[in-house]
């Protein structure tokens, strides 16, 4: 495989609060290419967010603080760049579409110019005519009908799936290398989300970018990703392609996932929910923190007391679990419970 | 636009005449105005019967309130109970004189104000955030005759020390105050202390406004959008900061320029200046209803209109305000 | 517009934002590993810890004590002359603390039955106020109706015309006097605030769905405003009492400078301010001391009034 484009290394960023010191990402590292969609899923809290976050620098120190790793984009450490270097590369080589297009647009200013904002910054020599036609064509590129007309409206005039759709043509506007989505279509009407999660295709299929795609939603992955992330509690805890995800997961919680919610590619007929709830960041679970709720570890001595390293099993394929060779019978077993076939034939899609 | 401007100022009208026409009878039962007439060792009895008969100061209060209310657009705001002279003239004098101070004051108080919050809001926490958060709570305590008179004995002690008499303690202007240029020198001069005593609270309350606000838009989602887009602070703030911050404290601003006429009466006392202020008083003292009620018709009118353009800027600046 | 867009008082303003922390960690903030605190035992710790709060109440409690009891607390009688001390700049001999006026009454002693009055018309301000705001700003609120177009309009005449002309007026019709005649025509022109405050929470409550049950449950208008809607003003309420507080004591300061204060001989800290004034120039001690009082109690109440807002709001995390 080609050299990856972003690679996130050993990283940890933590919180300073009232309560203590929260690890929200602890030592996640993974790798970005061009071209290609890596999903990150997890529950909120999970640490997917604050990973990208710091990417760009947009953690707010203090609380936040990055305590160790790198993140390396083409070989260049961002972590280390002083701060105008990093502008340089916000909005330009990383782009970013936030969760809810509702508050992420400034209220006061006009759609158009906040996006022709984007461009001119990084190209200060373009004059306010030729930003305006940029954006309208990009405005045009994203599905937004009478983009010159639409230019000149506010937030408050873009329904949500409109202004996210100005949130892409603003990331695309200056074909970044890197364009992560934080839960893009969250926010919007599920009768939306197809056709957003459609322009996102298109505008990554026009600049080529490497993607990053968070969200908590399967279907997303299933229908955006080429390989998949899976974080729980500030770690990464499985990542694979989405096929061998979805039919082999190599994850309790993984398979806990897949097995807690009706899905329309795979028949379930009975659904396995995770047990419990997500675990207070300020005091996590001893060994691995997805003990308490798993079934797989239930009552076993090292899943207490030992933190699992990731495993590489080979083939980009890689699993926190101490016993990740039983889950083939894990597997099976959830197959039996909700009367589902996991690893069918048929694409995941 | 137009017409929700004219519908604001129409529902002044009723509330104006309502508050007036119990002011008025507030007045006339509190006191008697020829008071000051019977006093005069030169003023027959007769004469003062002459001026009850006339102005009919024993017939009911609202019927004298509608004597009033028909002088107030023929006459002048009708005539002083003691004298025969029209009110309009002196009132539009002190008025003159008040609106300089008063919008001077508002002016320096929400520049600084501005400038004070967000330099505290973008140094959350700093030592300057607190000494500034600590000075606009003491001036928040303070009552504004109070600090006018620390500011005299300080000026004056400044006087003692260094005999150098750096501002005017009294009144608007010198006895020879000049012509032109001169002349607004040497009113500046005469408006310094007054306006700073009249800002004080202003710019201590407006200031936490702007701090408040500006830190809720500076964690907001699209200052984060702004910041990945790889803007510069300083554009940040100009462009995606300020203006949202600006929108709470111009309303809150506008707002409160009928306080500031409250505290503008305390000042004209202190630094004795021919103001709104020291009318109204006077005239209270005198009991004489009608320039009373004149003062407080002009007032709302004043600060209504002041509403009126706090809303429409309002309207300018944030685009989801619409007026129907 | 409508009038949602008119401000609050500024302490009761917008909340500063919670810190990136709280974001980050959104979702695990209410997980069950972290133990349930019930909204009292919340209130107090936040209360607590809240050291400038704690300590601006210890202030004001030793403050009230020592002016309630001031015939025993201070040194001299309030009235006492002693020719031979006059003039006195403040020292410690002879517990002049505060220093002495011309006819060498000891300002020490003034100052502390001036607190008194200012606290007594402080506090009939405030309670008259609060039971005002809340009777007609619940009443608004829960029934809208005359009560509701009653609230507006005061709320329109306070808004146009300065609150202290007002006062003025009033001042001059029902005379000065007694602590209680000037504390209780202040409150009838600073009640609106609350009331108006009282009124948007009844309003964004009376659809809420526990009323609703309770109304199902058949229970009267009057059980549903006192057991299940004031508890949830209790915050509002009590600051805006702060603020009153501080407020009506500056007010009182203001009348009685103007010449339409408590009577005198009474000392008020405002008469005593107003009094020093001729000779302030000279014995700045005057003006100076009682100032100096009535800032450090005002500036107690508020600094009070700030730390009860931040443990009375729910939605601030504590920091």
């Amino acid at each position: 495989m080609s050299d990856p484009l972003l690679s996130i290394r050993g990283l940890v960023t933590q919180f300073d609060t009232p309560d203590g010191t929260v690890r929200a990402v602890d030592g996640v590292s993974y790798d970005v290419h061009p071209g290609e969609t890596v999903g990150v899923v997890g529950e909120s809290g999970s640490g997917k967010s604050v990973t990208v976050m710091t990417v760009l620098g947009l953690v707010p120190q203090p609380p936040g603080r990055v305590e160790s790793g790198e993140i390396l984009l083409e070989g260049r450490d961002l972590l280390e760049l002083p701060i105008e270097e990093l502008r340089k590369i916000r909005g330009k080589d990383v782009a970013m579409i936030f969760q809810d297009p509702m508050t992420s647009l400034n209220p006061v200013l006009t759609v158009g110019l906040q996006i022709a904002e984007a461009v001119q910054t990084h190209d200060p020599s373009m004059s306010d005519d030729q930003a305006r036609e940029k954006v309208v064509e990009l405005l045009e590129l994203v599905g937004v009908p009478n983009a010159s007309d639409r230019y000149d409206q506010y937030p408050h005039e873009y329904s949500g799936g409109m202004r996210q759709r100005g949130m892409i043509a603003m990331a695309m506007a200056n074909r970044p290398k890197v364009l992560i989505a934080d839960e893009p279509t969250t926010a919007l009407d599920v009768t939306i989300q197809a056709q957003v999660l459609e322009v996102l295709k298109t505008a990554q299929e026009e600049t080529n970018a490497g993607t990053i795609l968070i969200t908590h939603d399967l279907g997303v992955i299933a229908e955006m990703a080429d390989r998949v992330v899976v974080m729980y509690a500030g770690r990464v805890v499985e990542t694979g392609t989405v096929e061998e995800i979805f039919h082999t997961p190599r994850h309790p919680y993984t398979l806990g996932l897949l097995s807690s919610l009706p899905r329309p590619d795979v028949d379930l007929d009975r659904l396995e929910p995770i047990r419990g709830q997500p675990p207070s960041m300020i005091s996590l679970p001893s060994g691995c923190a997805f003990h308490p709720r798993c079934k797989l570890g239930e009552g076993r001595e090292r899943c207490r007391t030992e933190t699992p390293p990731l495993y590489d099993l080979g083939g980009g394929v890689s699993s926190a679990c101490h016993f990740h060779d039983e889950m083939t019978d894990e597997v099976a077993r959830v197959e039996e419970v909700t009367g589902a076939t996991f690893d069918a034939e048929d694409d995941a899609t | 636009m137009l017409s929700y401007a004219l519908r604001r100022l129409l529902i002044t009208i009723p509330v104006v005449l309502l508050s007036t026409f119990l002011v008025f009878g507030a007045v006339t039962a509190s006191g008697d105005p020829l008071q000051d007439l019977r006093q005069q060792p030169n003023i027959t009895q007769e004469r003062i019967d002459n001026v009850r008969e006339t102005r009919g100061l024993d017939d009911p209060f609202p019927v004298q309130y509608w004597r009033w209310l028909e002088q107030v657009p023929t006459n002048g705001f009708g005539e002083y109970m003691i004298s025969p002279r029209q009110i309009l003239p002196d009132l539009q004098r002190v008025i003159g004189n008040t609106l300089q101070l008063v919008i001077a004051a508002e002016v320096f108080a929400f520049i600084t104000a501005v400038a004070l919050g967000v330099a505290s809001a973008k140094r959350q926490y700093s030592i300057f955030d607190y000494t500034t958060t600590t000075i606009s709570f003491v001036g928040f305590a303070m009552p504004t005759f109070w600090f006018a008179l620390l500011l005299q004995v300080t000026v004056v002690q400044i006087f003692e020390l260094t005999g150098v008499r750096i501002l005017p303690l009294a009144n608007l202007s010198s006895a020879n105050p000049g012509t032109g240029l001169a002349w607004l020198w040497d009113r500046a001069l005469h408006l310094v202390l007054p306006v700073i005593t009249l800002s004080i609270v202003s710019i201590a309350a407006y200031s936490r406004y702007m701090r408040a606000s500006m830190l809720e838009v500076i964690n907001s989602d699209y200052v984060r959008t702004a910041r990945a887009k790889g803007l510069s602070e300083g554009v940040i703030t100009r462009r995606h900061a300020m203006r949202n911050a600006l929108i709470p404290t111009i309303t809150v601003a506008a707002l409160s320029f009928g306080g500031l006429l409250s505290g503008a009466i305390v000042v004209e006392v202190v630094f004795g200046l021919d103001g709104m202020g020291q009318y109204f008083l006077n005239q209270l003292q005198r009991r004489d209803p009608y320039p009373i009620v004149a003062w407080l018709s002009v007032v709302a009118v004043v600060v209504m209109v002041f509403n009126l353009v706090a809303d429409l800027l309002y309207g300018y600046l944030d685009p989801r305000i619409r007026y129907d | 517009m409508t009038d949602q867009s008119r401000p609050t008082d500024p302490a009761l303003g917008p909340q500063s934002p919670s810190n990136g922390a709280d974001e980050a960690i959104d979702g695990y903030s209410d997980g069950t590993a972290v133990k349930a605190r019930s909204q009292w035992q919340m209130f107090r710790t936040k209360f607590f810890r809240h050291k400038l709060a704690m300590s601006s109440l210890l202030y004001l409690i030793i403050v009230t004590v020592a002016a309630f009891n001031a015939a025993t607390i201070a040194p001299y009688a309030y009235d006492e002359i002693n020719v031979a001390m006059a003039s006195t700049g403040p020292t410690f001999e002879e517990w002049h603390l505060f220093g002495t006026d011309q006819l060498g009454r000891d300002y020490f002693s003034r100052v502390i039955y001036g607190t008194r009055t200012s606290l007594q018309v402080a506090a009939v301000v405030a309670v008259v106020s609060t039971v005002l705001g809340v009777v007609v700003g619940s009443i608004a609120g829960f029934y809208r109706g005359w009560a509701d177009a009653l609230l507006m309009r005061v709320t329109d005449i306070v808004i146009i015309f300065p609150l202290l002309a007002v006062l003025l007026v009033a001042a001059a019709l029902f005379g000065q006097g007694r602590p209680i005649r000037i504390g209780i025509i202040a409150a009838l022109f600073l009640w609106p605030s609350l009331a108006r405050i009282v009124r948007g929470v009844f309003l964004s409550m009376r659809e809420k769905e526990f009323v609703q049950a309770a109304r199902a449950c058949g229970a009267r208008d009057l059980r549903i405003i006192v057991r299940h809607m004031l508890p949830n003003t209790v915050g509002p309420i009590v600051v805006n009492m702060s603020l009153v507080l501080g407020l009506a004591i500056i007010l009182e300061a203001t009348l009685a400078f103007l010449g339409l204060g408590v009577n005198p001989p009474t000392p008020a800290l405002g008469r005593l301010i107003d009094e020093g004034r001729s000779a302030m120039q000279t014995q700045w001690w005057l003006v100076v001391m009682p100032g100096l009082a009535l800032v450090s109690i005002v500036l107690a109440i508020n600094f009070v009034g700030d730390g009860l807002r931040d443990a009375l709001d729910p939605t601030q995390q504590e920091s």
